[in-house]
């Protein structure tokens, strides 16, 4: 701002000597065009220089050669609708196209779309699996949002209630418990002595300890007798289970089960004590240390064997608690990563305000460390999420296996189906992990505080 | 204490495990739970497959119809168990299904060392060649030279490993891990010769971009006989399976079919009368009603009913009967007499 009354207008008619003093103050001037606006911007991001503009145009080349095909064979030449394969192939292939014509067969998709999201879960009882779908979602969009109310509460919802609505859903309910009580009714006994004795032993009260041991075991009486009432829901094996469910419910279990495991673990090999340690050690190189599909070969060929006949573990059971116990171990390693960044300042500072180790780990550290390694978890997140399409080489029909199955169908069967199949696959898995990876970047901005050293 | 605790802990859970562990003959269980568990492939247009809706077809799904039609009159009175080829033996094996029904090649390792049986022969496949009809070749045996299109890790790379070597001819092999890799491979002009078993050439000719421009050749290069597989040591079972197979081949060598089965029943010939179960006792001796046969038939029909139903001229895959006509007319199907 240019401050006016300070500048004295020059005397009129002075003569040729002050001519070139300028009378009036010129008025602000947009920036000149190869500076701002879009032309600018391309100088200034596009053609900074000549080596730039080089690698510019050859990029634009390359976008050009690949990206006009891409869009002509999803959308400007695709079919939208048909009900066999005849409208997805040419003339010389038995169908109604011309020759030369390449476009995504979306008709196919469009009669598939059922079975890619539930498999062969029996129609009349999807009902079930959308209810579910919308517990789940219901419960978590809240939660993720920071600004929604009742976030304790809807942690419990999502922690008690979800999952077990979801199992009781999805199955049927109606499970066989019997066999558990006895065992279960003598290990509370077990923990309330050991809980007892403990606090005996450490001279305190034992009351609080006990009550909530208590309240624990109580509750998985409460959970073990849902599962076993009778909803009248109609049992729908694992096996018929397949698609985004199947996915959905391999990748949610994983999140779930490795996030609360690798940080036990993580403290665990963090700890004094030299049991807890080894255990932790042993356990996550164990499982770091063998490839996922080698798990799930072991879970669906080698354990059958070693088990009476008869007995058979479900499949997808099987599965879960190998992916889970997996993911667990290489969460851990990424939770060590933060727990190592904190300053030995954090740990002291917390230990002289009296802190004992559960209040400083709850308080001060885990807060801090899980921050630090928010990229990290995530990455593990979608790693697991995409690392649930090898359950496909042990018979179970995720949401790529249901897609793969359906090549087979001679209905549909023409040189785009595949081709078709794998383009909805990429598009939809790009959706769940792109969601993913913007919420992470949300979420450290909103947990930025600044602290950088 | 705490030992003894924990010895009755495991002591319960062991006596849970043995008491389910007591394992009946299979067509008891069967008829306990009320179906028969199948194992069928994961896909496979023709033999077991899965349409749009989830519903499984083709010949090898049509037997384990057949067989729970058999026992319960219900042909809807089956699961179906999808498997890899790596499982499915352990599957078996392991009680997890009651009969594999999944294009399983009947071999004498198969048979011999794991504990299995095999019930019959519901296909007689084995390995062809396609190749495209402007490179001028009628004969396997002028391939020298050429690279060929296969599936990795199967029994195919022996088999052309095997022939090309007998033959004193040169190849290149391109492998892939799935079907659709390879044929897409083969459509691009990778290779000039896909090969796979004959049933699977005429599947995968669908996805061709000019399946006119391609032929099969006429070599058949191994023999690939497909049936049905039970465990060993349960001959009731056994017997169930082979004979609900050997019902359907009599049947249309008797001219039975799903829609005269009832008018059938009345007819003269007592070869006829004694499959239907109208005369002698021949379902009872393996467990069933006597009209344990014509039960299966009104379900699936007979053994050509299946076949043309299947993978026959009037399907998408064409494939003609060949060697699996029956032996009254010059194929290989031929099943014992009911008497």
């Amino acid at each position: 701002m240019i401050d006016r009354t300070n500048v004295t207008a020059p005397p009129e008619n002075t003569g040729p000597a002050t001519a070139f003093v300028r009378g009036e103050m010129l008025a602000e001037q947009p920036a000149p065009i190869t500076e701002s606006g879009p032309i600018g911007w391309i100088r200034t991001n596009l053609f900074p220089s000549v080596p730039q503009a080089i690698l510019t145009l050859f990029c634009l080349y390359i976008l050009y050669l690949i990206v006009p095909s891409i869009i002509r064979f999803l959308f400007v030449d695709a079919v939208w609708t048909g009900t066999d394969r005849t409208v997805c192939a040419t003339e010389v292939q038995g169908g109604v196209r011309a020759p030369g014509w390449f476009g995504a067969c979306w008709a196919y998709v469009g009669t598939y779309t059922n079975q890619f999201i539930y498999g062969r879960y029996p129609d009349e009882e999807q009902w079930r699996v959308n209810i579910a779908g919308f517990l789940f979602f219901g419960g978590l969009i809240p939660l993720l949002i920071p600004s929604v109310p009742f976030k304790r509460e809807n942690l419990i919802f999502m922690v008690l209630i979800v999952p077990v609505a979801t199992l009781i859903l999805l199955t049927g309910g109606n499970f066989e418990v019997g066999g558990m009580i006895l065992p279960l009714a003598i290990l509370t006994a077990i923990a309330l002595i050991a809980v007892f004795g403990f606090s005996k032993g450490a001279q305190s009260d034992p009351i609080p300890g006990l009550i909530t041991t208590a309240a624990i075991f109580a509750g998985i009486f409460i959970v073990l007798g849902v599962l076993a009432v009778d909803f009248g829901l109609e049992r729908v094996e694992t096996e018929d289970w397949g698609g985004l469910l199947v996915t959905m419910v391999i990748a949610v279990t994983g999140i779930a089960a490795s996030l609360p495991l690798g940080i036990a673990l993580a403290l665990g090999r963090r700890s004094d004590l030299p049991i807890v340690k080894f255990v932790s050690v042993v356990f996550i190189e164990f499982w770091r240390g063998v490839p996922l599909i080698t798990v799930l070969f072991m879970s669906s060929v080698m354990l059958p064997l070693f088990l009476p006949e008869g007995v058979s573990f479900d499949k997808l059971l099987r599965a879960l608690i190998g992916v889970a116990l997996f993911s667990s171990a290489y969460m851990a390693e990424v939770v060590r990563g933060g727990l190592q960044a904190l300053p030995k300042g954090q740990y002291e500072g917390a230990m002289a305000l009296g802190l004992n180790w559960g209040q400083m780990t709850r308080m001060i550290i885990l807060p801090q460390a899980l921050k630090l390694v928010i990229p990290g978890i995530v990455n593990t997140f979608i790693g697991l999420f995409k690392d649930t399409t090898l359950v496909l080489i042990i018979g179970l029909f995720d949401f790529l296996g249901t897609i793969q199955s359906s090549y087979t169908d001679p209905t549909w069967s023409s040189p785009v189906q595949s081709m078709t199949g794998y383009s909805f696959a990429a598009i939809v898995y790009f959706i769940f992990c792109y969601a993913m990876s913007r919420y992470s970047m949300f979420m450290e901005r909103q947990l930025d505080t600044s602290h950088r050293s | 204490m705490t030992k003894t605790v924990l010895t009755g802990v495991l002591g319960a859970a062991v006596l849970a495990l043995g008491a389910s562990t007591a394992s009946a003959a299979t067509l008891d269980d069967v008829k306990a739970k009320g179906f028969v568990q199948c194992g069928v492939s994961q896909g496979l247009p023709g033999f077991s497959n899965p349409d749009a809706d989830g519903e499984w077809s083709g010949m090898d799904v049509d037997l384990c119809r057949g067989i729970a039609a058999a026992i319960f009159g219900d042909a809807t009175a089956v699961k179906f168990t999808p498997l890899s080829a790596k499982e499915r033996f352990t599957a078996l094996q392991s009680g997890e299904v009651d009969v594999l029904s999944r294009n399983t090649t009947w071999t004498m390792s198969r048979d011999t060392q794991l504990g299995l049986n095999f019930a019959g022969v519901n296909y007689y496949d084995g390995q062809g060649f396609m190749i495209r009809t402007d490179m001028n070749i009628n004969s396997a045996l002028e391939l020298s030279g050429a690279s060929i299109c296969t599936n990795t890790g199967t029994t195919t790379e022996l088999n052309v490993a095997d022939y090309f070597r007998a033959n004193n001819m040169e190849y290149e092999l391109v492998a892939f891990e799935k079907a659709d890799e390879v044929v897409a491979a083969y459509d691009a002009g990778r290779c000039d010769v896909y090969t796979t078993d004959q049933s699977g050439l005429y599947a995968q000719r669908l996805k061709l971009t000019d399946p006119g421009a391609h032929k099969v050749l006429p070599e058949i290069i191994s023999k690939e006989p497909l049936g049905p597989v039970v465990r060993q040591g349960d001959d009731q079972w056994f017997n169930i399976i082979k004979w609900v197979h050997n019902a359907t081949l009599n049947a249309e060598e008797l001219g039975v079919t799903m829609d005269n089965v009832e008018e059938m029943k009345e007819s003269d010939n007592p070869a006829i009368r004694r499959l239907l179960g109208t005369e002698g006792e021949f379902g009872t001796d393996i467990g069933l009603d006597n009209d344990w046969a014509a039960k299966a038939i009104a379900a699936i029909g007979n053994y050509g009913e299946i076949f043309d139903r299947n993978v026959g001229p009037d399907t998408e895959l064409a494939i003609g009967r060949g060697v699996n006509a029956l032996w009254s007319q010059g194929g290989l199907q031929y099943a014992p007499p009911i008497r």
